[in-house]
């Protein structure tokens, strides 16, 4: 089981990196440019809050999103859409083996990159605001980053795959995830917006008083169980004939 | 292995109200190349399907290599190669890459995965363009190196849909060639399914014709043949000079005695033994080197079933 999934790991690595032509050529969009964004200019520009505030850590939950979307999507209507679906399906691979190998291997993209924009960050703060004071995150801080990416990843290889195994197209796939996405960024932020003034009181006061590692905790707690869930329900509608026939 | 690679058992097989493949009942022996002829949507490829477990039947079984294609699919799957409709290639992909990935995926050790893609595309003529992307190649190249992933394993079955559709003639012809060449070598059972009938001629042992999901008739191409409307027997020989044809003509079961292209074609007015007319050749003075009973080509066998199940 393990070798067929780096079997199938190793053919979505080859196919992202050479999704824009060649290997070199598919480095500056899939890694260069979106390091470039979390490692330098974001941590850069917003300074030393880039590892202090809380608001931090949204970035970092959410980004594997935005850089797993659009490979997530592909997983299966891309290959149902260049006609590779069936012989794969023909082949001796375990239905598991399949589909891990394409969630392993966007996740392993999307929340590696996360991780080395963490460390990157870092290091920008450092060397731009760090007054010749050596600037750490905290250990907190450091759960929340590892666990909420994790996590953030995980949704998006869930729901990606979900939403890749209906769907007709890639673009229909990337359409759908892309909504789910701005939903999920833009629901809290507007949302909150409209809860009446004494409960949003109320909320900053909990997070000011402590509540805030409550609230991560709760978001940890509550995406783990929509993560595992989404895993089971990709996992049940993975069905060689419904594949075939779709 | 056993004896018999495939064999079905009232297989059938419905997508909503539409019997796609009905009643199928089936007996391949292994180490033949299995034709199975049929226009399109008759339910080759459904069929193709059900024998590799990814789709189950309503009624019926079948039993591939001895495995049942329900219970142990995944059996089934790990001895079988494939060449469906589409080649299936990874266009992104190297030609090399693409057969590395099948190597990968049917655990072949490194050293013979690269001993093996070399002696396959060595054998079609691929070699030297192993390094290039497969989306800049031609049909016929694309479809040879599918052959070769489909060979790559070494699997006693190979299922071939429609290989040679959509290539002009020379590359199917070159395909049929390296099918027929690595089927020899391999020694490997073949399912093919096409409705290019020249072609079934060419590489088939046995052919079964379905029409609209029902086999109508299985056997020998010959068998086939001689299941057709009028009866003809095809001479290859020396020495078919005029009188010879004039004492042919005269015998009551003959209607006509032609030659075409250096063959003596001799159609006849009910289906009868052969051998009184060749003895009475031989004793003409004529060579006979080869004779054939029946329909004319198995083109006019498969297009007169077709016409009588309608």
């Amino acid at each position: 089981m393990i070798t067929d999934l780096l079997t199938m790991m190793w053919k979505e690595w080859k196919e992202i990196l050479l999704q824009h032509g060649g290997i070199r050529s598919g480095i500056l969009p899939m890694v260069i440019v979106p390091l470039g964004l979390l490692g330098i200019m974001l941590p850069w520009q917003v300074g030393r809050a880039w590892i202090e505030s809380p608001l931090s850590l949204a970035v970092w939950a959410w980004m594997p999103l935005m850089l797993m979307a659009s490979l997530i999507a592909d997983s299966f209507a891309g290959e149902r859409e260049r006609n590779t679906l069936e012989t794969l399906l023909a082949s001796r691979l375990p239905d598991r083996a399949i589909l891990f190998g394409k969630v392993c291997a966007v996740v392993s993209y999307g929340w590696g990159l996360t991780m080395l924009g963490v460390l990157m960050g870092l290091l920008t703060v450092n060397l731009v605001h760090g007054q010749e004071q050596l600037l750490l995150y905290s250990w907190k801080f450091t759960l929340g980053i590892l666990a909420l990416s994790w996590l953030g990843s995980w949704l998006a290889a869930g729901a990606g795959v979900l939403v890749s195994l209906r769907a007709a197209t890639v673009r229909q796939a990337q359409q759908v995830l892309m909504l789910a996405i701005m939903l999920l960024l833009f629901v809290p932020v507007y949302g909150f917006q409209l809860l009446p003034d004494e409960l949003r009181a109320q909320i900053a006061r909990t997070l000011a008083a402590g509540g805030a590692t409550r609230l991560v905790l709760l978001i940890i707690v509550a995406l783990t169980v929509v993560d595992i869930s989404l895993i089971i329900a990709a996992t049940a509608r993975f069905r060689r004939a419904r594949l075939i026939l779709d | 292995m056993s004896k018999i690679a495939i064999r079905t058992e009232n297989l059938t097989r419905d997508f909503g109200p539409v019997r796609a493949v009905d009643d199928l009942s089936l007996e391949i022996p292994a180490g033949i190349v299995f034709g199975f002829l049929g226009p399109n949507g008759s339910g080759k490829t459904t069929t193709i399907r059900l024998l590799l477990g990814l789709l189950d039947p309503a009624r019926g079984r079948a039993e591939v290599l001895g495995f049942d294609t329900q219970r142990q699919a995944d059996d089934i799957r790990e001895r079988c190669g494939v060449l469906l409709e589409h080649a299936g290639l990874y266009e992104r992909l190297s030609a090399e890459d693409n057969l590395e990935l099948y190597g990968r995926i049917w655990h072949l050790p490194a050293d013979d995965r690269k001993a093996r893609t070399k002696e396959l595309l060595t054998h079609l003529g691929l070699w030297e363009r192993r390094g290039e992307k497969v989306a800049g190649w031609s049909r016929g190249m694309r479809q040879k190196l599918a052959v070769a992933r489909s060979l790559l394993h070494r699997p006693s079955l190979i299922f071939l849909d429609e290989p040679t559709a959509g290539l002009d003639p020379m590359a199917a012809a070159a395909l049929r060639d390296d099918l027929l060449s690595l089927a020899g070598l391999e020694g490997v059972t073949i399912f093919l399914t096409t409705h290019n009938l020249t072609e079934a001629e060419k590489l088939c042992a046995m052919v079964g014709v379905i029409r609209a999901g029902r086999l109508v008739a299985v056997g020998h191409p010959d068998q086939l043949r001689a299941k057709g409307g009028a009866h003809q027997a095809v001479i290859f020989g020396r020495g078919f000079n005029e009188p010879v044809l004039v004492s042919l003509r005269e015998q009551p079961e003959v209607a006509a005695a032609t030659l075409q292209d250096g063959r003596l074609v001799i159609d006849l007015k009910k289906e009868v033994e052969i051998a009184p007319l060749i003895s009475l050749l031989v004793n003409s003075g004529a060579q006979v080197e080869e004779a054939h009973k029946g329909k004319a080509t198995l083109e006019g066998a498969f297009l007169s079933l077709m016409e009588e199940e309608k």
